[in-house]
């Protein structure tokens, strides 16, 4: 039986500011070693300061994986010494002395299983190495401290993942919530990543660190459950090892083995007090919790009769859904829905055209609104809608400049119609025998329009003149 | 102009223009060059103080407003960091750091005018009680230069004590201020823990630790409370003193008080300590005080306690000397992550390296329950014996240290024997309580203090007693 537990660490890229110093917690838009002070680069005589916020976020996070929190936390040391950490020790949560992180013993249930999620703790990201030079003589590791301090959340899980699959459906959901919940943005390169631990029946747990991007992280397990397969079936044992993730060549190789493994000595961190969570502090976020996926994707389906998949896609993405809340009424919501899942998708698909769109939500229900109004068609939507992301102008204007307004005029159709008719000789002949052919002229029609034809004006107008019925 | 006076004598001679800050700081410096050589007390001196005395002569001069201090110069232990200012904690592994920032304490005396003088000498860290360890060499105790001045904040007790500055600011871990204080006679106090901003204090064991001043008189403390004591922003375990002023009612004497004698710490101390402490009992008894005999019976494992909590918390508040930001020239070529580590960590003192490897091992995960976390459960037991002393007594008394003064050398190579001399001072930091050393004898040329405690906050009432016991003395000053 395989058996596959996650330890997934999280920045709270929507904080402000690091775990204990003012520096920016979005650190990723300076030059290296310039969003430091003296606490987040452990100068001597130092002390961190707690960010109050880090430890709402970590109540949000836990409350959404159903985790109890304790009336008391506290922080520890983790003590090891590596060239990232400036204080050769990391300030992070623990479990010991009668102490807890901010929350433990949550369930998370995918696709009909229960994950157990054994706690949460708020922790420091270290900083970055990075490696420089080709040949071995000329390697240099160089050290940025800017991301140092920046707060983490650590999401343990029990080993209750029975194969590679779980683990992505899990990690994708995790994700969505995390994003739901307004903490972070999974998007940003290095705020989410994972370590996996992974034993099959009678072989020791092996833990799989420096998976990159969560999305390699269902690969690694797969390989890994591979990997011990195949050993067991040599009567190789299975030791208890650490193996790093070669994102390179899609395989594990050993890190160190478990003897070697450090004695972090945790103990408790005297430089920050205990923190009181008042029981009516821990009802207040409860009250004031996002509405979760499940609840949206459920009154999307329930309230505006969306359908399920659509549903789906719209509750799941925060950006989406947060678009979807501001620009529906009780009239639009099933168009917006419609625009956002069937061509805004294709438009924003990645983070940077996300940022860069000019899309507001007005814009998205006036042209809800135009196509219930049949002032646009559908067809001509899709090009005002890229118009609109890429210019951010009003639907009004872009109508008029790209000429996009509705042909509904019959005579003007007509003319066209009779075009079409001339120039598709061997269609309009073939139109007693297959009648669908009809459709065939349509298309010609609004071609010629440029998407601006009424499609069902224009077969009326079409089955008159071609006189079937 | 006489170098032997008060803080607060030394504000009434400047606001009577008897002299000018220059006059005093160009003086003070003069008698460092001349004595310092023989005593060091100093690691380094400030270069800028007399154009900085002059800037305050100007501000007086021409009614600007001026600080509390008014230029009086003070001097700093070298494991507080002052602005542009190598902060080297007498240790080879900050040989050569200069810290880019104040310690709150040293922002708040720099904003009232304070001049700092210079940075004083301790023990490599602020581990030790002679400042033998100190990498730079010891201070020398001005009664008697053949003797140790007690640690580890040695070189602010003899710079207090030799006149070489009005006051001084020292750290306490477990006695490191009221120890040098009560070897050179000078008043000596640990606040209430968090009564003090820690930030830029360089930590050695930050659960029990505290900034604390060595000054001439009592007053002169609580005229340096008022300016360093409250809550800080930057350190998280400040309290609220509730802007407390520890000058005011500071002569409320202590009659009718109850004070308790610690019955652990008058055993096994020199009979000249013995006597001197029946002397001030006497006194207490006169000042209108309920004497009665207390015992702790966890104060017999306070030093176990102590050690294995401050050598755990050392082991990991001086993990980040490892030389890779800051520290001395050394080659990395040829070396790998970890070897690189062990080679660089050999430039660490023995009392250091004797407390690193204390600390890797006391709450390694095999050892853990069996020492630090039995060494928890003392403090914690130690704290609520301590609590409840103070529910029957206001005050509770016992000589600082439980012998005089000693000579070099004499002690340095037995550890354990260096560690009992902190036996009646190291449970003042484990129960977070204000105590004070005050200078009550001078016994053959050597000084003996009485250390006096209160409960938590009641740093004002620990103020009180030894500002009445000290009104019962009258010791001369050093002969230098």
């Amino acid at each position: 039986m395989v058996k596959i537990g996650l330890e997934i660490h999280c920045q709270l890229t929507k904080l402000e500011s690091k775990l204990f110093c003012p520096c920016k917690a979005d650190y990723r838009s300076f030059e290296p070693n310039t969003n430091i002070c003296p606490v987040c680069i452990g100068l001597p005589g130092s002390l961190p300061r707690l960010n109050q916020k880090a430890i709402e976020k970590g109540t949000l996070i836990s409350l959404a994986l159903n985790c109890k929190i304790p009336e008391k936390i506290s922080f520890f040391r983790k003590n090891y010494f590596y060239p990232d950490l400036p204080k050769n020790y990391q300030i992070t949560q623990f479990d010991a002395y009668g102490h807890t992180s901010i929350g433990n013993n949550g369930k998370i249930t995918i696709e009909g299983k229960e994950i157990r999620i054994t706690r949460i703790q708020l922790e420091e990201d270290p900083g970055r190495l990075i490696y420089e030079g080709t040949s071995e003589k000329n390697k240099i590791t160089l050290v940025d401290y800017n991301r140092a301090g920046t707060p983490l959340v650590e999401v343990v899980t029990e080993p209750d993942f029975e194969n590679p699959k779980q683990v992505r459906v899990f990690m994708n959901i995790l994700v969505d919530l995390l994003e739901n919940l307004g903490v972070s943005e999974p998007s940003l390169e290095g705020a989410v990543r994972a370590d996996g631990n992974v034993s099959i029946e009678g072989g020791n747990k092996v833990e799989i660190k420096n998976v990159g991007s969560f999305h390699d992280l269902e690969k690694a397990v797969h390989f890994e459950i591979t990997r011990q397969q195949s050993l067991v079936e040599r009567g190789i044992p299975i030791e208890l090892e650490t193996r790093q993730w070669d994102d390179r060549r899609k395989i594990t190789v050993s890190a160190r083995s478990k003897e070697e493994e450090q004695d972090y000595r945790y103990f408790l961190e005297g430089d920050i007090p205990w923190i009181l969570l008042d029981p009516k502090y821990v009802d207040q976020f409860k009250q004031n919790m996002p509405e979760s996926i499940a609840s949206k994707r459920d009154r999307y389906i329930e309230q505006f009769k969306i359908p399920a998949q659509v549903a789906d896609v719209l509750s799941s993405d925060k950006f989406y859904s947060d678009l979807f809340e501001l620009a529906h009424n009780e009239k639009n919501a099933k168009e917006v829905a419609n625009i956002i899942t069937t061509d805004l998708m294709g438009f924003v698909d990645t983070k940077e055209k996300r940022q860069q769109s000019k899309l507001t939500s007005k814009h998205l229900s006036d042209l809800a609104n135009a196509i219930i109004n049949n002032t646009i068609t559908r067809n001509s939507s899709k090009s005002a809608l890229q118009e609109i992301v890429k210019t951010g102008k009003s639907l009004n204007e872009i109508i008029t400049e790209l000429d996009l307004g509705h042909v509904s005029d019959e005579f003007e159709l007509s003319a066209v119609i009779e075009k079409v008719i001339n120039e598709e000789s061997i269609a309009v002949k073939e139109i007693k025998e297959k009648p669908e052919t009809v459709n065939f002229l349509v298309g010609k029609v609004m071609k010629k329009t440029k998407g601006k034809a009424d499609p069902s004006l224009t077969l009326e107008l079409l089955k008159k003149k071609l006189k079937i019925y | 102009m006489n170098l032997e006076i008060s803080a607060l004598k030394y504000l009434d001679e400047i606001k009577n223009e008897n002299f000018t800050v220059e006059e005093f700081i160009s003086k003070t410096i003069e008698h460092i060059k001349k004595i310092d050589g023989n005593l060091h007390a100093f690691l380094s001196i400030n270069e800028k103080a007399i154009q900085q005395a002059k800037e305050i002569d100007r501000k007086i001069k021409s009614k600007e407003k001026i600080g509390k201090c008014m230029g009086m110069p003070l001097s700093i232990k070298d494991n507080i960091c002052v602005k542009d200012t190598k902060t080297t904690c007498a240790s080879k592994m900050l040989e050569d750091f200069i810290s880019p920032y104040d310690a709150t304490v040293i922002k708040n005396l720099k904003s009232e005018d304070a001049i700092i003088i210079g940075k004083t000498n301790l023990d490599e860290f602020a581990m030790g009680l002679t400042t033998e360890f100190s990498a730079f060499g010891p201070s020398k105790n001005p009664w008697n230069t053949d003797y140790v001045p007690g640690g580890s904040s040695g070189g602010s007790a003899v710079s207090v004590s030799a006149l070489e500055c009005i006051a001084s600011l020292g750290s306490d871990t477990g006695g490191s201020v009221r120890n040098p204080a009560s070897f050179c006679s000078t008043v000596g106090f640990k606040p209430t823990y968090g009564l003090i901003s820690r930030y830029g204090l360089i930590s050695y064991s930050n659960s029990i630790e505290q900034i604390g001043p060595l000054t001439r008189t009592v007053e002169d403390t609580a005229f340096l409370l008022n300016i360093i004591a409250g809550q800080d922003p930057m350190d998280n375990t400040t309290i609220d003193n509730k802007g407390e002023n520890y000058l005011k009612n500071l002569d409320a004497g202590i009659d009718g008080k109850k004070i308790g004698v610690i019955s652990e710490m008058t055993k096994n101390v020199d009979k000249e300590v013995s006597s001197a402490t029946k002397n001030a009992i006497v006194q207490f008894e006169k000042l209108g005080a309920k004497i009665e005999e207390i015992s702790l019976d966890m104060i017999d494992y306070s030093v176990a306690s102590y050690y294995t909590i401050t050598a755990t918390e050392a082991g990991s508040n001086l993990a980040r000397y490892d030389n890779l930001r800051y520290g001395y020239d050394f080659d990395l070529e040829g070396y790998e992550f970890n070897s690189y580590i062990s080679k660089a960590r050999k430039n660490f003192g023995p009392e250091v390296t004797r407390r690193m490897i204390l600390g890797g091992f006391v709450p390694s995960a095999g050892h853990a329950g069996k020492y630090f976390l039995k060494a928890l459960k003392v403090k914690n037991k130690l704290t609520a014996e301590i609590n409840e002393a103070f529910t029957k007594v206001d005050l509770l008394i016992s000589p600082t240290v439980p012998i005089l003064p000693f000579k070099f050398g004499e002690k340095i190579d037995d550890p354990v024997a260096l560690f009992l001399i902190d036996f009646n001072t190291v449970t003042a930091n484990l129960t977070g309580k204000p105590a004070i050393s005050v200078p009550f004898e001078i016994s053959n040329g050597l000084p003996i203090g009485i250390q006096i405690h209160a409960n938590t906050l009641q740093d004002k009432l620990v103020l009180q007693a030894a500002h009445a016991l000290e009104k019962t003395t009258n010791l001369p000053g050093v002969s230098i």
